[in-house]
C-alpha cells in the first residue's frame, strides 16, 4: 500500500501522470468489470524544474503509422546501432548523429530516470507571444477604471517582446491601431452583424492585395511585416502609446434608456479579435482576453435581449426550453472557439458581474481552446485583479507559466487503445490504430490540441483494453503509453515533450488483489467525476447522478466484502476507502447540481474541474476543512455540519472559496476584543492562525478564490453550511450549535478521515 | 408701307450711301465682308430697291437713334404690345461708332425710323404696356425721321460701330419677313431716343406717348412701312447708288456680310431664301441691312411686300433659316428679275457682291455660294439683348419697384432696382412668365405661354432692402383659413366687423381667433393693418409652433459634415491639405442667425477613400480619435458623442485633426473610393443626433469599390443623337434616388464639391445632391495653382450662406389654377409638398401652373408659397411669399405682360428634365414648336394685320427667339464633341436650380469690351452682343456666362494695354493658363480686376477665369459662347434661327 502510494507520487512527481489503475487487468473484459476505466490524469506540462530540455530533435520510430519516440523502454542494440519500438516491434536504425552509443554513453532520452524528457526543436520562426485585450465598455465608470488600470499594468507584465493589441466593445467594437502618432485610430464595427473571417480580415485591411495594379507606381516590398503590426504592435514599442490609449478609453457613449441593458456586442467583438489573429499570425501562440462586464446584447452571441424586465436565462428556463438565444448564442461561441482551436489560439474570458454573463454560451471558447475563465463580481476586487496579475506569474525558472498550440499525441501498445480525453482541448481528429471505436469524452483520435496550457493544465485521458481473455499476455508482460507533447513554450521555443510509461498487466481472475492494491482511489474519483461532469454538460442531471450511483455500487460489488442484507458487514479495503465519500460530495457538489446556481456559475465551476489537477480537482470535489481551536494544532476535520463547534475556528477551502468561520464563541470573543489584549495574545495568534493559512493558499490559487471571513450566524456563513454534510439539522437539534462529539456520518460516508 | 417706306427712302436713299459707305469705313472698313456685315446690313430687307431709297436714311437714322437705345428690332408687335416692327429699321448701325452721344443726337433723326417701324406698329397698341419704351422711341422717330434722312449718312457711319445696336431686322432673304421684330427696335427707339427713353420710363405715360406718337407715325407713314422702308431704303441705297453704292454696298455687304449673306447666300444654303430674298431684298435689305434690326427684316419684307411674295415663296422652300426669306428658291431667278425690276440697284448690289466676296457676287452666288446665304438678316437689324437690357436698366432702374399693384410686370432681372414690399412679393422671391393669366384654360392653351413662376424662398436682398419681418402667433401658431389652410396674408378678407375672415384663395370663411381679433376701420381693414406684417406685406415668416415640427419635437441646431476624399488623387493634387487648410478658418464663418455669438451649427469630420474614416473631437480629448469603419455594405455611424461638436469649445481638437490628416494619408494608395456609403454615413450620424443638417462630399473619382452604389464606367459618347442618349442622364442605379429619399426624410442634405479627372458619373453621384437640395460644384482636372481660388471661394461661400433645413414647400392658388408641374433640386413624395433636406439662398424652385377652373378678371389670381424650414439657429419657421396677378380675357394683355427671362428659365429647366425621358432631338424640337405657337398666336390674335410675310413679335418676347436658340445651343441639347457627359450632366442640373438672372446671363452670357471701360468710375462698361463679329482685335473683352469668365485679348491690342493688364511686354507673352490677372498698380489692371471682382460678387459661385487669345486654341472654346452666332457644333446662328423660327410660325398660321 504504501509502496503504491510512494509509487503513485513518485510517478506523479517524474511524469505527471496518475492512473486510476496502476496494474492493468489484462483483457477486455475484466477491465469493463473492474468499473472504474483504466484512465489516467497527464499534466502534460507539469513543472519539472529538474528536467533540462535537451536541445535536439526526438529519434522516432521509422514506421509511418507509429512513430514513437525513443525512450527508455525501448531494446537497444549497441552494437548494431538498433533499437526496436516498444510499440510496433518496428527496428530502427539509430541516426548518425547517434554513432557514439553505448551502453556507458547512452543519450538521455534512453536512461530510465528520464522517462519524461523535454526537446527543444528549431522550427520555424519563432513569433513572439500575442495578446489581445477584447475590453468591454459597457461598464460603470468605476469598473472600466479599475479595469484600465489593471491593463495598463499588466502591459508591465508582459514579456517585452510580446505582440499587444487592443479591441474594445460596446455598441460598436473598435479594434485599435497602435502604431500611429498623434491621432489614435481604430477601426469600427457595428455589433449587430456577423463576419466572415475573409471580411473581417478585408475590412481591417489585412489581406493581402492581389497586386495592386497602380498606375505608374512602383511596387513596394511585401508589406506583410508593416500590415499585422498595425494592429498588434510590441509592447516595449508602444506600451506608452498603448497605455494612454487605455486612459483616454471612454465608456461606451451610447445612451441607455432607462430599463434597458447597453448594448453589447460581445459575439461580433470575439469574432473580429479571432477574425484578427486568424488571418495575421495562424499557428503561433496568442491569447485573446476577452473582459466583459455583463452578457452579450445583440448580434450574433446575444444572450439576453436588452429590456431589463426580460431577466437572463436560468436554469429553470434552460429546463423549460425557454432560454430562446441560448442555442444560437452556444452555436456561434462553439463556431468562433473551433476556428480559434484551429489556429492555435485561445480565449480567455474574465467575467465580472453581479449579473451573469454568458459565460454558458462562451464556456467553450475557453473550454475548447485552454483558455482561462474567470469570474467575478466586479473589476475592481482583488478577485480580479490578482487572477488578472496571475496570469503573467513567472514559473521557478523564471518563464511564463504559459504555454500555447500544444499538440498531444498519445501512443498505446497494442493491447491498449485510446477511448478519449476530457480536458481544455479539441479533437484533431487523428484516426489510427491505436484509436477506440467507444468514446469516452473527446474521442476518435490519438491526437489534441490544447491551445493554451500551463504547468497544471490536466488532461484526463481514457483507454480501453483491449486484449482479448482468450490471449493472455505473458507473465510479467507491460503495458505501455507515450505522450507526445508539441508545444509552444512562453520564450516562444517549440518543445517537445515526450513521456512514457510502463504498467503490468495482470489477470484479474488471479491476481485481483495486486490490481485493488493498485487502484488509485484519488485519481479514479477525478477521473470519474470528470467522465459526470462531461456527460452532465450534455445529459439531464438525475440521469448523470443515477449513473455515478449505479457505478459506485458496481464498484462496491465487485470490491466490497459484505453478507447479504447486512449493511453493517460491509467493508471495502483502504485503497477504496475514501472513493465512496469523494462521490457523495461529488453528487452534492456544484459540478453536477445546478439548485442554488446559476447557469453560468454552472459553467465556471465545470470549466476549472475540467481542468486543474488532481490535488485541485479533489478539493473541488471534497473541499477542505481545517478546524483551529485551543485544543490542539489546526486539524483537517470531517467536512460535516458536526465540525462546526463554538470554540472552534474553521478554515474552508472549496477551491473557488476560502471560508474562515469563527465559532460562536470565538465570534463572541473576538466582539470583545480579547485578542487587542496583551494577556490573550495566544487568542490573538489564533485567530491569526486561519488568515495565514488563508493567505498561503490564495497565494499560489489561480483563479484567485473568494474570500470570505465570517462568524457564526454570518449572513456569509452560508458558504459553509452548504458544503457540509448535513448530519445535524434542525430536525436533529441534539447536536446543533452544542459541542457534543461529532457524530458519524451517513452511511456512504466511510471512518477515514482525508488524507 | 412701301409707300411709306419710299417716302423715307426717298431721301435716304441718296444720303444713304453715302451713309453706308461711311459705314462701311467704320465698321467695314476694318473689317471686310466679315466683321462689318451683320450690322449694317441689317438692312437686307431688301424691300424693294424703292423701299430701300426711302429706308436707308430712315434706317440710318433709325439706326442712329437705335444705337443708342438698342436696335430694337423692330418688331412689329402690333400694336398690342410693344411690338415693333421688325421690319422697320436698321436704324442703330448709322449712328455707329460715336454711338452713344450721336446716338442719341441722331437719335432724334433715326428714332424717327425706328419709330415709325416700332413706333408705329408698337406705339398704336403697346403703349399700354411694356411698350412704353418703343412708343417713346416712336415719337423721336417722327421728329427724328424727317432730319434723319439727311444726317443719316453721317449718323450711320458713326453708327457704324454701334451697329450692334441696331437690330432691326433686315429681312433680307425673304426680304420680308423676319419682320421685324419689335425687340430690339422698340427699345432702341427708346434707346436711342435718349430723350424719349427718359420719358418711356414711365408705361403709363408711354401708352400715352405711345399713342400719341403712334398717332404721328401714322400720319406720317404707315406704321410698319416707316421701318420697312427703312431697310428697303438702305438695301436700295447701295445698290440703287450703284458706283458708290458697289462700294457701299460692298463694304456693306462686308458689313451686311450676314445679312447680304442672305443675299448673296440665299442661293446656296438657304439658296432658296437668301437667293431669291436676297436679290430682291438684297439690294433693299443692304441698305436696310444697317437698320436691319430684326424687325427691319419683317417689315421691310412687309413693305416691300411685292418682293417678299416672291422671296416669301421661295425662302420657304429653302432651308428653314431661309424660310423666313421664303421667297427664294423661286426667287432666285424672279430675284433677279425682281431686282432688275424693283432697282437697278440690285443689279448693281450683285455687281458690288461679286467684288466682296464671291459670296455675294450677283445671282450666281445666291445659288452656288453657301456661305452667305445664312446671313440673311442683318443681325442688327434684329431685337438685341444688350438692347432690351439697356432700355430697362435706363428706364426702370432708377425708382423702386413699389408692389402693391396686382399684375405688375418687374424689371428685368439685368436691371438693378429696389423694391418696396407693399403686398405682394418682392420680384427676388418671385418672378413670374406672365403678370397677366388667361381667365380660362382655353386662352392658356391657345396662346401656349406657360404659366409659371420662379420662387427663390430664401433670396438674398441687398441690404437697403429690410428682410422678412418674423411674426409670432404665438401658442395656437399661424392664423390659417380652416379650409384651404392657407396663411394670413394681405388679400384675407375681414368681413363682420372683423370676427370672420374670408380666405382669398378657397373663399371659405373662418372665425378670427380671439387673440387675433381687431377691429375694422371704415374701408374695412383692419386698424392694425400696418402693425402687422402679414396684412401689409407680401413676404414675411412666422414661427412655426411644435406641431409645425418633426415627431412634435423642436429641432436642435443643424449640424455640417465634411466628408473628404483621401484617395491617392486627392492627397497627391494637394486637393486634401487645400480643404483641410481651410477648413481651419472657414469654421469660424458658419451661418449664424441674426446676432448671435456664435453659429449654432455642431460640426463633424469624415474622410474616406474605400473605408470611411470618422473622427472624435470631443473637446475633452487631446488628440483626436479616428474610427475606421471599414464595414461600407453596411453602414453606420461608430460614434455619438464627439462626432458632431461646437467649434469653439472643440477647436484645438479640430485643429489638429486638420493638421494631421493630411499627413496621415500623405502616403496612401488607395485608388478606389466608395460614394453610397459616404453618404449613408452622413445620413446615420444626423439620425443618431436627431437634428438636420448638411453633408460637404468632396470627392475624385468614380466610385468603383465595392459598396453599394457602385458604379460602373458606362459613359458613351455614341449615344448621343440616339434614342438612348437619355440613359446618360439617368442616374445609372436606383440606389441613389432611395438613398436620397431617406436623406429628405432626415433633413439631410448634400453638397457635393467634384475633383473628376475622368468620368465620374455626375449623372448618378448628383442624384442625392439634386433630390435634397444641395448643390454640385465641379472641377475638371484640378489644379492646386490654377483652381484653388475658385474651389475656396466656392467653398467659402457654400459654407456661409444661408441655409434652412429640412423645408417644405407648398404653394397655394385661388381657385381656377393649380400649381402642377415643380422644377428644382428637391424631392416630392406627394403632388403638393415640396420637399427638401435644405434649401439655401441660391436655390430657385419654377413651379408651373394649370387651369382647373375659370379664373376672374376682377379677383385676379394669387400665389402664397409657404415654406417650412428650419432656420441654421434650429428654429422652426414658415416664410410666406404672396402675389397677385391679373387676369385677361384678351391674348394681348398676356403677350403685354409677359416676362422673357422667366420663360427661358421656364422653357429650359422644362427641356433640361425632358432629355431624362425623351431623345435630346424631340425636346428641341417641342422647344421650338412651343415657342412658334407662342408667337403665332400672338400673330394671329394680338398683331394687327399685316403681310403674312412679315415676322411679328410681341415687345415683351422679342428676345424669346434669341435666348431660345441659347437654350437649344446648349451643351445639355446640343453638344460639341468637347463637352463631356458629366458636363451636361452637370449642367443640366446646374441649371435646375438656377433662378431667372442666372438662367439669362447663363445662355446669353455677357461680353463687356474692357478696353472701353472707364477707369475713372465704377460702372461696367456697356455690353455688347454675343458675336464675334463684335469684336475688335485691338479689344480686350470679357465674356461671364455665371460659370466662367473669358478675358478675349485681341491680336492687335495695344501693347500697353498688356502690359498693363498682364504685365507682359506683348501679346505673344501673355499665358493662358493665367487664373488670376496679376495685382499691377494702374489704372487700367485695377479697373479690370475691379469689374471681375464685382461679377464674382453678382454671382453664387466663383467664376473660372479663362485668358484667351486670339487665334490661341482656347478661343474655340470662347467662341462657344458667342452665341449669336453660328456655333461649331451646329447650333444655329440667331439670324439663321430667327429665319426659322419666322418659318415654323408662317407653317402654323397658314
Amino acid at each position: 500500500m504504501a509502496t503504491y502510494l510512494e509509487f503513485i507520487q513518485q510517478n506523479e512527481e517524474r511524469d505527471g501522470v496518475r492512473f486510476s489503475w496502476n496494474v492493468w487487468p489484462s483483457s477486455r473484459l475484466e477491465a469493463t468489470r473492474m468499473v472504474v476505466p483504466l484512465a489516467c490524469l497527464l499534466t502534460p506540462l507539469r513543472e519539472r524544474p529538474d528536467l533540462p530540455p535537451v536541445q535536439y530533435e526526438p529519434v522516432l520510430c521509422s514506421r509511418a503509422t507509429c512513430k514513437a519516440v525513443l525512450n527508455p523502454l525501448c531494446q537497444v542494440d549497441y552494437r548494431a546501432k538498433l533499437w526496436a519500438c516498444n510499440f510496433c516491434f518496428q527496428r530502427n536504425q539509430f541516426p548518425p548523429a547517434y554513432a557514439g552509443i553505448s551502453e556507458v554513453n547512452q543519450p538521455a532520452e534512453l536512461m530510465p530516470q528520464f522517462s519524461t524528457i523535454e526537446y527543444i526543436v528549431q522550427r520555424g520562426p519563432q513569433t513572439p507571444l500575442i495578446f489581445l485585450y477584447v475590453v468591454d465598455t459597457c461598464l460603470e465608470e468605476e469598473d472600466l477604471q479599475a479595469l484600465k488600470e489593471s491593463l495598463q499594468m499588466s502591459l508591465s507584465l508582459l514579456p517585452a517582446d510580446a505582440l499587444v493589441g487592443l479591441i474594445t466593445f460596446g455598441r460598436m467594437i473598435q479594434v485599435h491601431e497602435l502604431s500611429c502618432e498623434g491621432i489614435s485610430k481604430s477601426y469600427v464595427f457595428r455589433g449587430t452583424k456577423d463576419l466572415t473571417a475573409k471580411q473581417i480580415q478585408d475590412m481591417l485591411g489585412l489581406s493581402r492585395p492581389a497586386v495592386p495594379i497602380q498606375q505608374g507606381r512602383p511596387l513596394q516590398a511585401p508589406e506583410q511585416p508593416v500590415i499585422s503590426s498595425r494592429f498588434l504592435q510590441p509592447v516595449h514599442k508602444i506600451d506608452m502609446n498603448l497605455t494612454d490609449l487605455l486612459g483616454e478609453l471612454q465608456r461606451d457613449p451610447w445612451p441607455v434608456t432607462q430599463g434597458k441593458r447597453p448594448l453589447r456586442s460581445t459575439g461580433v467583438a470575439l469574432s473580429i479579435a479571432v477574425g484578427l489573429l486568424e488571418g495575421t499570425f495562424p499557428n503561433t501562440g496568442a491569447r485573446i482576453m476577452l473582459f466583459t462586464g455583463g452578457p452579450p446584447t445583440q448580434g450574433p452571441g446575444m444572450v439576453v435581449g436588452d429590456e431589463l424586465k426580460t431577466p437572463i436565462r436560468s436554469w429553470h428556463d434552460i429546463e423549460k426550453d425557454n432560454a430562446r438565444f441560448m442555442k444560437k448564442a452556444t452555436k456561434h461561441y462553439e463556431t468562433l472557439a473551433n476556428r480559434t482551436a484551429t489556429n492555435g489560439h485561445c480565449i480567455d474570458i474574465y467575467a465580472c458581474a453581479l449579473d451573469q454573463t454568458g459565460l454558458l454560451e462562451m464556456k467553450c471558447c475557453a473550454n475548447l481552446t485552454g483558455g482561462h475563465m474567470v469570474m467575478g463580481d466586479s473589476f475592481n476586487t482583488s478577485l480580479f485583479k490578482q487572477t488578472f496579475q496571475r496570469v503573467f506569474n513567472k514559473g521557478l525558472n523564471g518563464e511564463f507559466r504559459m504555454a500555447f498550440g500544444a499538440n498531444l499525441e498519445v501512443k498505446t501498445s497494442r493491447e491498449l487503445k485510446i477511448a478519449g480525453a476530457i480536458g481544455p482541448c479539441v479533437s484533431l481528429n487523428v484516426k489510427g490504430p491505436c484509436v477506440s471505436e467507444n468514446e469516452l469524452g473527446i474521442g476518435g483520435t490519438s491526437q489534441w490540441k490544447i491551445c493554451g496550457l500551463d504547468p497544471c493544465t490536466t488532461l484526463a485521458i481514457y483507454f480501453e483494453v483491449v486484449n482479448q481473455h482468450n490471449a493472455p499476455i505473458p507473465q510479467g508482460g507491460r503495458g505501455a503509453v507515450q505522450f507526445v507533447t508539441q508545444y509552444q513554450h512562453s520564450s516562444t521555443q517549440k518543445r517537445i515533450r515526450v513521456t512514457t510509461i510502463a504498467r503490468n498487466w495482470a489477470d484479474a481472475q488471479s491476481q485481483l488483489q495486486h490490481i485493488e492494491a493498485a487502484f488509485d482511489q484519488e485519481a479514479a474519483a477525478v477521473l470519474m467525476a470528470r467522465l459526470g461532469v462531461y456527460r452532465a454538460e450534455s445529459e439531464e442531471g438525475p440521469d448523470v447522478l443515477r449513473w455515478l450511483d449505479r457505478q459506485l455500487i458496481r464498484l462496491c460489488q465487485k470490491f466490497g466484502q459484505y453478507n447479504k442484507d447486512d449493511p453493517n458487514s460491509f467493508r471495502l479495503s483502504e485503497s477504496f476507502s475514501l472513493y465512496p465519500q469523494f462521490m457523495f460530495h461529488l453528487r452534492r457538489s456544484p459540478f453536477l447540481q445546478v439548485f442554488n446556481n446559476s447557469p453560468d456559475e454552472s459553467s465556471y465551476y465545470r470549466h476549472h474541474f475540467a481542468r486543474q489537477d488532481l490535488t485541485q480537482s479533489l478539493i473541488m470535489i471534497q473541499p477542505i476543512l481545517y478546524a483551529y481551536s485551543f485544543h490542539g494544532p489546526p486539524e483537517p476535520v470531517l467536512l460535516d455540519s458536526s465540525s462546526i463547534l463554538p470554540d472552534r475556528i474553521l478554515l474552508m477551502d472549496t477551491f473557488f472559496q476560502i471560508v474562515i468561520y469563527l465559532g460562536e464563541t470565538i465570534a463572541q470573543w473576538q466582539k470583545a476584543g480579547y485578542q487587542d489584549m496583551p494577556e490573550y495574545e495566544n487568542f490573538k495568534h489564533l485567530l491569526q492562525a486561519p488568515l495565514d493559512d488563508a493567505q498561503e493558499i490564495l497565494q499560489t490559487r489561480f483563479p484567485m478564490p473568494r474570500y470570505v471571513h465570517t462568524e457564526h450566524g454570518g449572513s456569509q456563513a452560508r458558504f459553509l453550511l452548504s458544503k457540509v454534510n448535513p448530519s445535524q439539522t434542525h430536525n436533529n437539534l441534539y447536536a446543533w450549535g452544542q459541542g457534543g462529539c461529532p457524530s458519524r456520518g451517513a452511511a456512504e460516508q466511510p471512518s477515514t478521515s482525508a488524507a | 408701307m412701301s409707300v411709306n417706306q419710299h417716302t423715307h427712302a426717298g431721301p435716304p436713299y441718296g444720303q444713304p450711301q453715302p451713309g453706308y459707305q461711311g459705314y462701311q469705313q467704320p465698321a467695314y472698313g476694318g473689317q471686310p465682308l466679315p466683321g462689318v456685315p451683320h450690322t449694317q446690313y441689317g438692312a437686307y430687307n431688301g424691300p424693294m430697291p424703292g423701299y430701300q431709297q426711302p429706308v436707308p436714311p430712315q434706317g440710318y437714322f433709325p439706326s442712329l437713334g437705335f444705337p443708342s437705345k438698342g436696335s430694337p428690332v423692330s418688331l412689329n408687335s402690333d400694336t398690342s404690345l410693344a411690338p415693333n416692327f421688325i421690319g422697320s429699321v436698321r436704324a442703330l448701325p448709322t449712328s455707329g461708332a460715336p454711338p452713344p452721344a450721336s446716338g442719341t443726337s441722331l437719335p432724334s433723326g433715326h428714332q424717327g425710323y425706328s419709330q415709325f417701324g416700332q413706333g408705329d406698329v408698337q406705339n398704336g397698341i403697346p403703349t399700354s404696356t411694356a411698350p412704353m419704351q418703343r412708343p417713346p422711341a416712336s415719337q423721336p422717330f417722327l421728329p427724328g425721321s424727317a432730319p434723319a434722312p439727311v444726317s443719316q449718312p453721317s449718323t450711320f457711319q458713326q453708327y457704324g460701330p454701334p451697329p450692334s445696336s441696331v437690330q432691326q431686322l433686315s429681312n433680307h432673304m425673304a426680304g420680308m419677313t423676319i419682320g421685324s421684330t419689335s425687340i430690339s427696335a422698340p427699345p432702341p427707339a427708346g434707346l436711342g431716343y435718349g430723350p424719349p427713353t427718359s420719358v418711356p420710363p414711365v408705361s403709363g405715360s408711354f401708352s400715352a406717348t405711345g399713342s400719341g406718337l403712334y398717332a404721328p407715325y401714322t400720319a406720317s407713314q404707315g406704321p410698319p412701312p416707316p421701318s420697312v422702308p427703312q431697310g428697303l431704303p438702305l438695301a436700295q441705297p447701295p445698290f440703287s447708288g450703284q458706283p458708290v453704292p458697289t462700294q457701299r454696298l460692298p463694304t456693306e455687304v462686308p458689313g451686311f456680310a450676314p445679312p447680304p449673306s442672305s443675299t448673296g447666300i440665299g442661293p446656296s444654303s438657304y439658296p432658296p431664301s437668301t437667293g431669291a430674298p436676297r436679290p430682291p431684298p438684297m439690294p433693299g435689305p443692304p441698305l436696310s441691312g444697317q437698320t436691319v434690326a430684326g424687325p427691319p427684316m419683317s417689315q421691310p419684307n412687309h413693305v416691300s411686300s411685292p418682293p417678299p411674295p416672291s422671296t416669301l415663296s421661295g425662302p420657304h422652300p429653302g432651308p428653314p433659316m431661309s424660310g423666313l426669306h421664303g421667297p427664294p428658291p423661286p426667287t432666285h431667278p424672279p430675284q433677279p428679275g425682281y431686282q432688275m425690276q424693283q432697282n437697278g440697284s440690285f443689279g448693281q448690289v450683285r455687281g458690288p457682291q461679286p467684288n466682296y466676296s464671291g459670296a455675294y457676287p450677283g445671282t450666281p452666288n445666291y445659288g452656288s455660294q453657301p456661305g452667305p446665304p445664312p446671313k440673311r438678316l442683318d443681325p442688327d437689324s434684329i431685337p438685341s439683348p444688350i438692347q432690351v437690357i439697356e432700355d430697362d436698366r435706363s428706364n426702370r432702374g432708377s425708382e423702386p419697384f413699389v408692389t402693391g399693384v396686382r399684375g405688375q410686370v418687374p424689371p428685368l432681372v439685368t436691371t438693378n432696382f429696389l423694391v418696396e414690399d407693399q403686398g405682394n412679393a418682392s420680384p427676388r422671391y418671385i418672378r413670374c412668365t406672365s403678370y397677366n393669366i388667361p381667365c380660362t384654360s382655353d386662352m392658356a392653351k391657345q396662346s401656349q405661354v406657360p404659366l409659371a413662376a420662379v420662387i427663390k424662398p430664401l433670396a438674398t436682398l441687398p441690404p437697403e432692402e429690410t428682410l422678412p419681418y418674423l411674426v409670432d402667433h404665438g401658442e395656437s401658431g399661424p392664423v390659417r383659413c380652416n379650409r384651404c389652410k392657407a396663411y394670413m396674408c394681405p388679400f384675407m378678407q375681414f368681413i363682420e366687423g372683423g370676427r370672420r375672415f374670408q380666405c382669398c384663395f378657397c373663399s371659405c370663411v373662418t372665425e378670427v381667433p380671439a387673440h387675433y381679433f381687431q377691429h375694422l376701420d371704415h374701408t374695412g381693414k383692419r386698424v392694425d393693418f400696418y402693425d402687422r406684417p402679414e396684412l401689409s406685406l407680401g413676404s414675411y415668416e412666422f414661427l412655426a409652433t411644435v406641431d409645425y415640427c418633426k415627431n412634435n419635437k423642436f429641432p436642435s441646431p443643424p449640424a455640417f459634415i465634411f466628408m473628404i476624399d483621401v484617395s491617392y488623387n486627392a492627397v497627391k493634387s494637394g486637393l486634401v491639405r487645400l480643404i483641410c487648410e481651410e477648413l481651419k478658418s472657414i469654421l469660424d464663418y458658419l451661418p449664424r442667425e441674426g446676432n448671435m455669438e456664435e453659429s449654432a451649427i455642431r460640426v463633424g469630420f469624415v474622410t474616406y477613400n474605400k473605408v470611411l474614416h470618422f473622427y472624435n473631437v470631443k473637446s475633452s480629448l487631446a488628440q483626436p480619435q479616428m474610427m475606421v469603419v471599414s464595414d461600407v455594405a453596411d453602414m453606420f455611424v461608430p460614434l455619438l458623442d464627439g462626432f458632431l461638436v461646437n467649434v469653439n469649445e472643440s477647436r484645438t481638437v479640430i485643429a489638429s485633426l486638420l493638421d494631421q490628416i493630411p499627413e496621415m494619408f500623405a502616403d496612401t494608395r488607395e485608388t478606389e473610393t466608395v460614394f453610397g456609403p459616404v453618404i449613408q454615413a452622413g445620413l446615420e450620424a444626423l439620425k443618431a443626433a436627431e437634428c438636420a443638417g448638411k453633408l460637404f462630399i468632396f470627392h475624385t473619382s468614380l466610385p468603383i469599390a465595392e459598396a453599394p452604389g457602385k458604379l460602373k464606367n458606362r459613359d458613351d459618347k455614341k449615344l448621343i443623337n440616339t434614342d438612348k442618349e437619355k440613359t446618360l442622364f439617368q442616374p445609372q442605379t436606383s440606389f441613389y434616388s432611395n438613398l436620397a429619399k431617406d436623406c429628405v426624410a432626415q433633413g439631410c442634405c448634400v453638397d457635393l464639391f467634384l475633383f473628376p479627372n475622368q468620368y465620374l458619373d455626375v449623372a448618378t453621384l448628383g442624384v442625392v445632391t439634386y433630390q435634397t437640395g444641395g448643390s454640385i460644384y465641379k472641377y475638371a482636372y484640378f489644379q492646386l495653382e490654377t483652381d484653388q481660388d475658385r474651389f475656396l471661394n466656392d467653398l467659402r461661400r457654400d459654407v456661409q450662406k444661408e441655409v434652412g433645413f429640412d423645408a417644405v414647400m407648398r404653394v397655394r392658388t385661388s381657385t381656377g389654377i393649380r400649381a402642377t408641374d415643380f422644377f428644382g433640386a428637391f424631392y416630392m413624395s406627394n403632388t403638393t409638398d415640396v420637399e427638401m433636406a435644405g434649401l439655401d439662398c441660391d436655390k430657385t424652385i419654377t413651379v408651373e401652373f394649370k387651369h382647373d377652373d375659370k379664373l376672374s378678371e376682377d379677383s385676379g389670381a394669387l400665389l402664397q408659397c409657404a415654406l417650412l424650414y428650419t432656420s441654421c439657429a434650429g428654429q422652426r419657421r414658415l416664410r410666406i411669399h404672396n402675389l397677385s396677378l391679373n387676369c385677361c380675357t384678351q391674348l394681348a394683355d398676356l403677350y403685354r405682360n409677359c416676362e422673357t427671362d422667366t420663360l427661358i428659365n421656364y422653357l429650359a429647366k422644362y427641356a433640361y428634365r425632358g432629355v431624362l425621358n425623351s431623345p435630346v432631338k424631340a425636346v428641341r424640337d417641342s422647344l421650338i414648336n412651343q415657342c412658334a405657337q407662342i408667337l403665332a398666336c400672338y400673330r394671329k390674335n394680338c398683331a394687327s394685320p399685316s403681310s403674312a410675310g412679315q415676322l411679328i413679335l410681341p415687345e415683351c418676347m422679342k428676345l424669346l427667339p434669341v435666348y431660345l436658340n441659347c437654350v437649344l445651343k446648349s451643351d445639355v441639347l446640343q453638344p460639341g464633341p468637347e463637352v463631356t457627359t458629366d458636363d451636361r450632366a452637370y449642367i443640366r442640373q446646374l441649371v435646375t436650380s438656377m433662378d431667372v438672372a442666372e438662367t439669362n446671363v447663363f445662355f446669353y452670357p455677357r461680353l463687356l469690351p474692357l478696353t472701353k471701360a472707364d477707369v475713372d468710375s465704377d460702372s461696367l462698361p456697356a455690353a455688347i452682343r454675343n458675336s464675334e463679329e463684335r469684336l475688335s482685335k485691338g479689344d480686350i473683352y470679357l465674356l461671364e456666362n455665371g460659370l466662367n469668365i473669358f478675358v478675349w485679348v485681341g491680336v492687335n491690342v495695344q501693347q500697353a494695354l498688356i502690359q498693363n493688364l498682364f504685365g507682359v511686354s506683348s501679346f505673344s507673352q501673355i499665358s493662358s493658363t493665367l487664373s488670376t490677372l496679376p495685382v499691377l498698380e494702374n489704372p487700367f489692371s485695377k479697373k479690370v480686376r475691379s469689374i471681375i471682382d464685382m461679377l464674382h460678387l453678382q454671382r453664387s459661385r466663383y467664376m473660372k477665369l479663362i485668358i484667351v487669345k486670339q487665334e490661341d486654341k482656347l478661343e474655340m472654346l470662347f467662341k462657344h459662347f458667342l452665341v449669336e452666332d453660328k456655333s461649331l457644333t451646329g447650333g444655329a446662328s440667331y439670324v439663321d434661327f430667327l429665319c426659322h423660327m419666322h418659318k415654323e410660325i408662317r407653317q402654323l398660321l397658314s
